[in-house]
């Protein structure tokens, strides 16, 4: 078993397994902000019960981490031994005869994902883990706020038109690479559904109505609560 | 030297099996210090090379191209033949040895064809074992179908694919033993000569066709495995690189040369559209089930073809020729290849052919369209259907049973075969003749020994569709491996074979300065040009049908463009690089020496049978009249041609060909 | 209608010289020669002028013996579906067109000379395991004892219809080798004759694909547009799934 996520085959699986992973994670992070939208207040119950619920923040939170860390990772790798596969590069390759664009550029949809992750971060992430590790504060409270922080700190990252742009686009590109990644998963995984018409239906939906949903929260937020 | 066939003595039908059991063996031991080499890894020199390294010897094994499985053996579409008696219509070993023999025109060796009749039917359970997927029934038991006119179903099938699964197959047992170590592979490798001392076959002189190193390898005992000669008609169904060097080499040096005139022209090939023209492609005999020939039966309208100003569509039915149900109302289109490829020629050369060439018939599915049609309109109980409902049931079944052959004609020709007819014409396709070898598959050089296509032994004056298949894994697999071993059983003590001796350095001199010729001659004219020619001459007057004048000039215009050749060959390039054009030049050197002994062999054999066709000999009268006349008691013998420096002195042996189980009779198909 | 045409070619000496790319004009172009006769034409005229004829391989020139392998303006076999290079007609061309003619480009196929590449890393992969271990010597049972579902025979002719050419590695934005691999471990897979090795076969055929320097597949498809006999991409999934089942056993 050891050798067998050495192997070439071994290491798609990985990247299979580590991506239905993040794509259950997405699903469950757009059914949480999408309540935003609708409530407020359930908005922030849950966001409360997320944040502070410990086998969520010290189990699950590193799981997490470790996957996005190892998705990434894990893709540059390969992309850079098929580098080394390809040799001498051809003076004329017209790929467009053959497959489709984002099939083809995971690594770029990828890097813009990975540019936007940081972002993410340091628009939520790295605050939460100040407010909550170092300085210990768990109330999930703030001053002048009434209840629960979340919404409104959510609504104010959103007043910015240049962080809405930002994360209107990387969305598309989100759409982009999930709309090869989603199938390309279950082929990697041995399943010929990948290439079963339902499947494929149930991946374009996904590809493409996750990231419109986050664009839709990003642009309401920025449009309907200023 | 006396021709001495070794058959053993005893029933036809015990000889195989009673032989075997009274042979020379080697033991396990001693054969790991026996080498083999064999050259040519199609189906006979691929499951030959698999089965010796099995066995326990060290086979060296040669192919010119970059793995053993593009041999041209890949190539072969339509089957292969079994005495299985799976369908129970009352297949038998006797059966389908009467079958080859008659086929053969009677011009084989009885004991041999009897041998391969006898193991064909292990050949498909090897096969089965070794994963090859034969079309199967829906029971999950294998399918046969029938081929070439036979009375039984005996053809085992890979889709249109056969050749390609068999030799898959071989190659697949050719790879267990590379990684065991048993085969050492030597890819694109050229085999330039034969290496004897002390009479015996003891190696090879092979030229690395990458770095254009000459090597010497040596072994107790050398394979040729090099398939046939077609190429010597520039134009052929063989591959590009198909050649006869080895094969011509080791005549050369001792191994006599059996009947080189029997030659296979098939009728259903793709017809030249121009003088570019590299290669013929086969479609499958298999399309003359439900295809009929036919050309204009006014010379008018054949004209008005040739210049494209009428569509064969336009023809009325009236004015049609059905040529081959004219002539042979009880076999119809279904003669067999020699019968119609020379009933083709024949219209095309009265000027009515069908392309611009003048050189294609028509082979027409619109009748069969229809007749599936209204079948197919009665099972699904469609009353009064219209026409194009008939076109439309009747297309699906054509489609269904040839679809992928049609699909190749429209790619090649840029045509719809569905809407209006395929052109076909004949195009030489497999050479019966080759190597002598005897009963032991031993040509007359000691240790050295011929198998599959390149040898002579068993399909006489014509092949029967599916058996080149069944003859080249029967020599690898199942004759060759014992035979040898009567032979290498007195080589137990020999030890190695060096290499550094006098007889390796003069072979290897004569190899290297034949290259060393070519290179440093500055010709003006390219090897095509002089393939070409050569192939011009073969084909019109040592083609379809031949006489004696055509043959006397065909022997006297090929020496001729032999002379040229080695005045006015311009080959580029270096002999220390890969160097294509200098590889042609070797196979096309020996082709021009092949060739007139060819003429030759053809001008000698004053008989029609088989594949060879002499326009002297035909019956004045009666039923038959026109047609090929076999002249039994002057010419039932193998005709075997020893080198003497010159092809037109090769002197003849001649092997009498005994019929004791089997009556000859005259072919008929009237 | 005839044609003249430009061929921008890849030459280049042996292994270890530096290539590059290379003009030539063509006239007269047939529209019905294949582009290997038209190649032919080339040759025939460097050959004349006294130039070293361009280096290709091929040899049954019937789409079957996987010798040919051309990559033509930016696709193996060129611009048609489901043929190889011997078999693409000149009618996919026009007059005055420039066609780009490289070799098949991946590190695990070095080019020997000009368009011809050393594809000895397929074999070293089939030498790994694309067998049955039976011996050759007929004793086997009756061909007829072991009865194979249509389906799986069918599906298993299928993925043996593979002739080895290498497209999918040239196609290939990754140059992996899994069509190939997967469809020889895919016929057996699929065959009872080859459950007895199953697990030890894909293991090593795969070992050895990945120590050839082969890519990963990423699953564009591409492989199974360009490849001439039409291989399943399923033939990878099944391989996948294969080497799961080996190494879970």
């Amino acid at each position: 078993m050891s050798g067998f996520f050495k192997s070439s085959i071994g290491r798609k699986v990985a990247m299979a397994l580590s991506a239905f992973f993040l794509m259950f994670f997405l699903l469950q992070h757009f059914a949480i902000n999408i309540l935003s939208v609708f409530s407020p207040e359930l908005f922030n119950e849950v966001s409360h019960f997320m944040g502070t619920n410990p086998l969520i923040q010290f189990a699950l939170q590193p799981v997490l981490l470790f996957g996005v860390i190892f998705h990434f990772v894990m893709g540059f790798i390969l992309e850079l031994k098929n580098k080394k596969a390809n040799g001498v590069a051809y003076a004329k390759n017209n790929g467009a005869a053959n497959s489709t664009w984002v099939s083809r550029n995971m690594i770029w949809s990828g890097v813009a994902i990975l540019a936007f992750i940081i972002l993410h971060f340091i628009d939520f992430w790295f605050p939460e883990i100040n407010t909550k590790f170092v300085k210990g504060d768990w109330s999930g409270t703030m001053a002048g706020v009434e209840g629960y922080r979340y919404y409104e700190e959510l609504v104010h990252k959103f007043a910015n038109p240049i962080r809405v742009g930002a994360y209107v686009v990387a969305f598309v590109f989100l759409a982009l690479h999930l709309l090869h990644g989603f199938t390309s998963a279950f082929q990697s995984m041995g399943g010929t559904a990948g290439r079963k018409k339902t499947l494929q239906t149930i991946g374009k939906a996904y590809s493409i109505i996750i990231p419109l949903g986050f664009i839709f929260i990003a642009l309401y937020h920025h449009f309907f609560n200023h | 030297m006396a021709l001495d066939s070794k058959i053993p003595k005893g029933p036809l039908k015990d000889k195989w099996t009673d032989y075997k059991n009274h042979i020379n063996l080697v033991n396990p031991a001693n054969k790991r210090n026996i080498d083999i080499i064999v050259v040519g890894t199609g189906l006979a020199g691929g499951s030959a090379s698999a089965t010796l390294a099995e066995l326990g010897y060290n086979v060296k094994a040669f192919a010119y191209q970059d793995s053993p499985r593009r041999a041209h053996s890949i190539a072969a579409q339509g089957g292969i033949n079994a005495a299985k008696n799976y369908q129970g219509d009352g297949d038998s070993n006797y059966r389908l040895f009467y079958d080859t023999v008659k086929g053969g025109d009677y011009r084989s060796r009885e004991a041999n064809v009897y041998r391969l009749a006898e193991v064909s039917g292990n050949i498909i359970d090897q096969c089965v074992a070794q994963g090859v997927p034969f079309a199967r029934d829906y029971g999950g038991l294998l399918d046969n179908r029938s081929f070439g006119g036979v009375l039984v179903s005996r053809t085992f099938y890979a889709k249109g694919q056969t050749g390609q699964q068999l030799l898959l197959g071989a190659y697949s047992a050719m790879n267990r033993q590379i990684a065991r170590g048993k085969i050492e592979m030597f890819n694109r490798h050229e085999m330039l000569d034969v290496v004897k001392i002390d009479g015996k076959a003891r190696g090879i002189i092979a030229r690395n066709l990458i770095t254009g190193e000459i090597e010497r390898h040596s072994a107790h005992a050398v394979v040729i495995a090099t398939g046939g000669y077609g190429n010597v008609y520039f134009l052929s169904t063989n591959a590009m690189g198909s050649n006869a060097t080895a094969a011509w080499k080791i005549h050369k040096k001792g191994a006599y040369f059996a009947n080189p005139c029997y030659t296979q022209i098939h009728p259903t090939c793709i017809p030249r559209s121009g003088d570019y023209q590299s290669k013929l492609t086969l479609m499958s005999e298999s399309l003359r089930n439900d295809g009929r020939i036919w050309v204009p039966a006014k010379i008018e309208d054949a004209k008005a073809i040739q210049q494209g100003k009428l569509k064969p569509t336009e023809i009325a039915e009236a004015d049609r020729d059905y040529y081959l149900e004219r002539r042979y109302p009880a076999f119809g289109n279904l003669v067999p290849r020699d019968v119609a490829s020379r009933a083709a020629k024949e219209r095309c050369d009265a000027g009515f052919g069908v392309n611009a060439t003048g050189e294609a018939v028509y082979l027409d599915f619109a009748s069969a369209i229809e007749r599936y049609g209204k079948e197919q309109a009665k099972i699904h109980n469609i009353a009064n259907p219209s026409a194009e409902k008939i076109y439309e049931l009747g297309q699906a079944i054509v489609e269904a049973k040839y679809g992928n052959l049609f699909q190749m004609y429209e790619k090649i020709v840029d045509q719809n075969p569905y809407k209006t007819p395929m052109m076909i014409y004949p195009a030489t396709h497999y050479t019966m003749g080759g190597v002598w070898v005897d009963y032991n598959l031993m040509t007359t050089v000691e240790g050295l020994y011929c198998i599959g296509e390149a040898n002579f032994s068993d399909h006489g004056a014509n092949r029967l569709g599916a058996s080149a298949l069944m003859q080249g894994l029967a020599d690898g697999y199942f004759v060759l491996p014992y035979t040898i071993g009567d032979y290498l059983s007195h080589d137990i003590r020999t030890g190695k074979i060096p290499t550094n001796t006098p007889e390796f350095d003069a072979v290897e001199k004569e190899v290297k300065d034949r290259i060393d010729f070519f290179i440093n001659n500055k010709g003006t004219k390219s090897v095509d040009y002089f393939h070409k020619k050569l192939g011009k001459v073969m084909w019109d007057k040592v083609g379809m049908s031949r006489n004696a004048q055509g043959l006397t000039e065909a022997m006297a215009e090929i020496k001729a463009i032999r002379e040229e050749f080695w005045k006015e060959v311009k080959v580029p390039g270096n002999a220390n690089e890969l160097n294509p054009e200098l590889e042609k030049a070797g196979r096309v050197a020996d082709f021009l020496e092949l060739g007139e002994l060819f003429a030759k062999d053809a001008l000698n054999r004053a008989e029609s049978c088989g594949g060879h066709f002499r326009e002297e000999s035909v019956e004045l009268d009666g039923e038959q009249e026109g047609e090929a006349k076999r002249d039994d008691v002057n010419y039932a013998y193998v005709a075997a041609w020893e080198y003497k420096g010159e092809p037109a002195d090769a002197v003849l042996h001649k092997e009498e060909l005994e019929f004791k189980d089997i009556e000859l009779k005259q072919r008929s198909y009237k | 209608m005839n044609m003249n045409l430009t061929l921008r070619i890849w030459r280049q000496k042996d292994s270890n010289a530096k290539g590059q790319m290379v003009d030539y004009k063509v006239s007269d172009i047939s529209e019905h020669m294949s582009f290997l006769e038209m190649m032919d034409v080339l040759n025939e005229q460097l050959v004349n002028s006294g130039e070293e004829p361009v280096a290709f391989d091929h040899d049954c020139r019937e789409g079957i013996c996987g010798m040919c392998s051309l990559y033509i303006n930016g696709e193996a076999h060129g611009p048609d579906r489901g043929v190889t290079t011997c078999q693409l007609h000149m009618r996919m061309f026009k007059d005055g067109d420039t066609i780009t003619i490289e070799p098949w480009r991946a590190a695990a196929f070095p080019v020997i000379k000009d368009l011809i590449v050393d594809r000895m890393a397929f074999e070293r992969i089939q030498h790994a395991g694309g067998y049955i271990s039976v011996n050759t010597s007929g004793n086997t049972q009756d061909a007829n004892s072991l009865p194979i579902s249509k389906i799986a025979a069918d599906e298993a002719m299928d993925a043996a219809t593979c002739i080895g050419c290498g497209a999918c590695v040239a196609t290939c934005k990754n140059s992996s080798a899994m069509l190939f691999v997967g469809a020889k471990v895919s016929q057996y897979a699929l065959l009872p004759q080859g459950q007895v090795e199953a697990a030890e076969r894909v293991k090593n055929m795969v070992a050895q694909m990945d120590l050839e320097g082969f890519g990963n597949c990423t699953n564009t498809g591409a492989c199974e547009v360009e490849c001439p006999k039409g291989i399943s991409l399923d033939n990878i999934a099944r391989m996948n799934r294969e080497l799961m089942k080996a190494a879970l056993k």
